[in-house]
């Protein structure tokens, strides 16, 4: 699982549009094979973080790099080693699964027996074999998320960014996908995640809160409820959050 | 009608605050006639000419003079033999070639009939094609002359549209033909995508759900654009006239009102639209491949109906701005009255019918 | 619960092969503050369809306060506020204007009604010049509910109102709805969240077009079968694969910090469930009996049907 090698690596990055400032002076890093929760209320900064993290906007200022590449200079190679999924884009409803394998693993140059074979690996451990020729549309909702995970994670990329990736699923649907997050895991991926689920927060490794586009806390779950004096992360969360209000 | 009277606000909001749709409004029925108007008028003003006189007798050069006096030619070169004709037009300079047989005058005289052949350059068929009518046009008008001095019937081309409008057959033609594409894309393609985007914000849920009447929806969404669709008719009349010397000879009166009756079809075309589609992008697609293609293309506005394909003529007959354009045309153009137009008007208020009756049956006070 | 305010009667629909809705009967008592809960695709925003007169149902029939949905569409689209699942006003209207365009399609005024939403404007009245498109989430929120009740509804259908919503906006959403309760609306809204169940009188619980369950968020952890019991400690994955191998185990999951754990037989006690883990050298555990939460209810209604 986690190691001590820094592959985020992230200082004073500030992002501003206009006179807004969406993240203000972050600094913060995440580690090779670590589950990391990135938290914060809605409009706290995240997804503008997040965007620029996997290289779809320059920040204003601060040093990224990911895997050792520079966000302004390698945008290109840190593309090829990042895994992106959210609840609002996944699958291609009107292909099949094999259809959308296909397409996102031909976007990552894999060569045709790659996909071959990643395909029957994907299809074996997740006894997929009935659904295979099926149209996305045509499977259940709660499929529709693990499949777009391993989709995502179909190149074998060193990190992927799950953006609310369980938003309205189904509780024991949750778990499995949560599984499957701590095999990649355990396997060295860093999966680096948002979730407005408290008790998923829990689950992670380690967790930051944002608000108002600052980092309010970072760390294990276990050290923010003992640090805070609270039952759960849904109370830390509270805590942090309402503290910044009465500010 | 309070209610009524507040959603009627609401929409002239949304139009006022949106640019884009401020700029289709108002910016584009300026653009568009400016664009037309100077093309089209700047194309054949001073175009070059030249001519080829095999006769050089008293009638070629009195043509040759006649056209050249003409604002819309410019003499450019004098040619001698016909192998220089493809020369010139190589060159690029010259729009048109004039070439008068040998004998002219002796012809005409003795037979009743002389050759004239007019060489456009196609490369511009619009240009070209207007370039030959003007010169065509001062031909005839030449040989009208002289039929009423000699007893002697001469050979007349039957050209009928030069009649009316003997040399300016076919600019004027850009003024009806812009009012029906600016008439048919503000009002229904505005207000197909007006009633599609409640679709996809959701917000036409809590209109349906409301106690508003599926008829308070409708009309209250489209009152806005008749409103603004007549304001863009008024503005292309008055910049056609008052820019470009297009001449309203008919009732002015009457060339209004038939101007709202083709807005409301165009409106009642634009609901229907918004009732069969679900997106603003599938709206727009309809709209721009169902009504502004046939618009330009199959309306006469600027290719003439009477030159396409047979199969292509019959599916005129349903493009409903043909028949405005027929109603422009003949008010404003030629100056006649409701008795030459009363059957194109009647047809625009059979497609107004159908479009609405079908809107109605096809308007859901559901989602689904 | 004298009167009801809403009634189903063997309600059913569905799209293409797809049944959204399967044979669904409840009622409703007026003034009660009553959640759907369930996952995506669970049926909720079809079935607040075809309460709000939005949809027709395939089969069965409903009636809002007495009024047939789809005969007497009319009057319910009268008495009811509805909140669609998005964000659903004018973003190129300012919020006053977007909560007087609502007033005035309902035949009434703002002034008329403003004392209902009180509460909840004042919150948004320093923003009332803004364009609604550029507020922030709760403040869309806020403002979407005073549009839902600006002429005075007796029946309130919120559909997932805090879908996608951080956990202290949803907090703040639900003290909001408490305080309307005050007002004797009837209140209907639907959650993917099982944490937000407790905040209802009673909850239906939905999987697949189906209620799974109605009763009292109380009186659903009440039927449970079965004991529940939780394990913690610190490497979780790992307590999880030791108790993945026990056939004495029906089911076990994540839950927070926790491990929940159901025995195969109502025998099973905490200290057997130690005892087998300590046999296994499991490190640093600790196992409690718990009361079940509404999620855990879920999951074994859901399992349990599967």
């Amino acid at each position: 699982m986690a190691t001590q090698e820094k592959v985020i690596k992230v200082i004073n990055l500030v992002k501003k549009f206009g006179s807004f400032v969406a993240n203000d002076h972050l600094t913060f890093d995440v580690f090779r094979g670590e589950i990391f929760g990135f938290l914060g209320a809605n409009g706290a900064g995240k997804t503008t973080a997040i965007r620029i993290l996997c290289g779809l906007s320059y920040p204003t200022s601060g040093e990224v790099t990911i895997d050792g590449l520079d966000i302004y200079r390698q945008r290109e190679q840190i593309k090829k080693r990042i895994g992106y999924m959210s609840q609002r884009f996944s699958l291609y409803d009107d292909l099949t699964l094999g259809e959308n394998i296909r397409f996102y693993a031909g976007v990552y140059g894999l060569s045709r027996e790659d996909i071959r074979q990643r395909t029957a690996a994907l299809v074996d451990k997740l006894e997929l074999h009935a659904i295979e020729k099926k149209l996305i549309r045509e499977l259940p909702p709660g499929w529709k998320q693990k499949l777009a995970f391993s989709v995502a994670t179909i190149h074998q990329p060193g990190i992927v960014f799950l953006d609310e990736p369980t938003s309205g699923v189904d509780p024991i649907t949750r778990r499995q996908f949560w599984e499957m997050i701590y095999d990649k895991a355990g396997e060295g991926m860093t999966v680096f995640v948002t979730t407005h689920y408290m008790d998923e927060a829990e689950y992670c490794g380690r967790v930051s809160i944002m608000s108002e586009g600052k980092i309010h806390a970072l760390d294990t779950p276990a050290q923010l409820i003992s640090k805070y004096n609270v039952r759960n992360m849904d109370e830390v969360f509270l805590r942090i959050a309402r503290n910044i209000e009465a500010v | 009608m309070n209610k009524f009277r507040g959603f009627v606000i609401k929409e002239f909001f949304h139009i006022f605050r949106d640019v884009r749709t401020m700029i289709i409004l108002f910016g584009m029925p300026v653009m568009q006639m400016l664009l037309f108007g100077y093309v089209i008028t700047n194309e054949i003003k001073e175009a070059k000419i030249a001519i080829l006189d095999h006769s050089r007798d008293h009638v070629t050069t009195e043509l040759s003079r006649r056209i050249v006096a003409s604002s819309y030619f410019q003499l450019a070169q004098v040619l001698d033999h016909d192998k220089e004709i493809l020369d010139v037009f190589r060159k690029g300079d010259v729009k048109e070639v004039i070439v008068f047989e040998a004998d002219f005058a002796e012809k005409l005289e003795k037979t009743g009939q002389a050759k004239v052949q007019i060489l456009g350059d196609a490369s511009e068929p619009n240009t070209a094609k207007i370039l030959v009518n003007y010169t065509t046009g001062i031909l005839m008008s030449y040989i009208q002359e002289l039929n009423t001095q000699t007893e002697l019937p001469l050979r007349i081309d039957p050209v009928t549209t030069m009649l009316y409008n003997p040399q300016m057959a076919g600019v004027y033609m850009f003024v009806p033909g812009t009012i029906a594409m600016l008439l048919m894309l503000i009002c229904a393609l505005m207000t197909s995508i007006s009633i599609t985007r409640e679709k996809e914000l959701g917000t036409m849920e809590l209109l349906l759900v409301s106690p508003l009447k599926a008829f308070q929806i409708i009309v209250g969404k489209v009152l806005p654009y008749v409103f603004l669709g007549f304001i863009n008719a008024v503005t292309i009349l008055l910049l056609g006239n008052f820019v470009f010397g297009v001449p309203i000879q008919g009732s002015v009166i009457l060339l209004l009102l038939e101007s709202i009756l083709f807005i409301i079809m165009s409106l009642s075309l634009g609901i229907l639209i918004s009732t069969l589609t679900n997106s603003q992008q599938i709206a727009m697609m309809v709209s721009m491949v169902a009504l502004m293609l046939p618009t330009i293309l199959l309306s006469g506005f600027i290719y003439p109906v009477e030159n396409m394909p047979k199969i292509l003529q019959y599916l005129c007959y349903i493009v409903p701005p043909k028949y405005f354009i027929i109603i422009v045309k003949n008010i404003m153009l030629k100056g006649t009255g409701m008795e030459y137009v009363w059957k194109e008007t009647l047809i625009i208020i059979g497609f107004t019918m159908v479009f609405l009756l079908l809107s109605i049956r096809k308007f859901k006070i559901r989602l689904a | 619960m004298a009167e009801s305010a809403v009634v189903t009667e063997n309600l059913s629909k569905h799209f293409g092969a797809v049944k959204a809705l399967d044979d669904i009967s409840f009622k409703i008592g007026k003034g009660e503050l009553f959640g759907f809960i369930g996952p995506d695709g669970a049926g909720k925003t079809t079935l607040f369809r075809i309460l709000t007169t939005l949809l027709l149902p395939d089969g069965g029939k409903a009636t809002v306060e007495g009024f047939d949905t789809v005969s007497e569409y009319r009057q319910i689209r009268r008495i009811s506020g509805y909140m669609p699942g998005k964000f659903s006003l004018y973003h190129d209207l300012s919020v006053e204007e977007n909560l007087r365009f609502f007033a005035t399609i309902f035949g009434t005024t703002v002034s008329e009604n403003i004392h209902l939403v009180q509460d909840l404007y004042s919150q948004i009245e320093p923003f009332r010049k803004r364009k609604a498109g550029k507020l922030s989430g709760g403040m869309k929120q806020k403002l979407a509910l005073c549009c839902a009740l600006i002429h005075q509804p007796v029946i309130l259908f919120l559909d997932e109102p805090t879908t996608g919503v951080d956990a202290v906006s949803r907090k703040e959403f639900w003290e909001m709805l408490n305080r309307l309760r005050r007002q004797q609306i009837t209140i209907l809204v639907s959650t993917p969240y099982m944490d937000e169940a407790g905040r209802c009188d009673r909850v239906a619980l939905m999987q697949s077009g189906k209620i799974m369950t109605i009763d009292t968020p109380q009186g659903i952890r009440q039927q449970f079968r079965k004991k529940i019991l939780a394990v913690k400690g610190r490497d979780m994955f790992g307590l999880m694969k030791i108790l993945e191998g026990f056939p004495e185990i029906e089911r076990s999951y994540l839950f927070g910090q926790s491990l929940h754990v159901t025995g195969v037989s109502e025998a099973l006690t905490a200290d057997d469930l130690s005892a087998r883990l300590r046999q296994q050298q499991a490190p640093d555990f600790r196992v409690e009996e718990i009361t079940p939460d509404i999620e855990d209810c879920f999951i074994d209604l859901t399992a349990t049907r599967e």
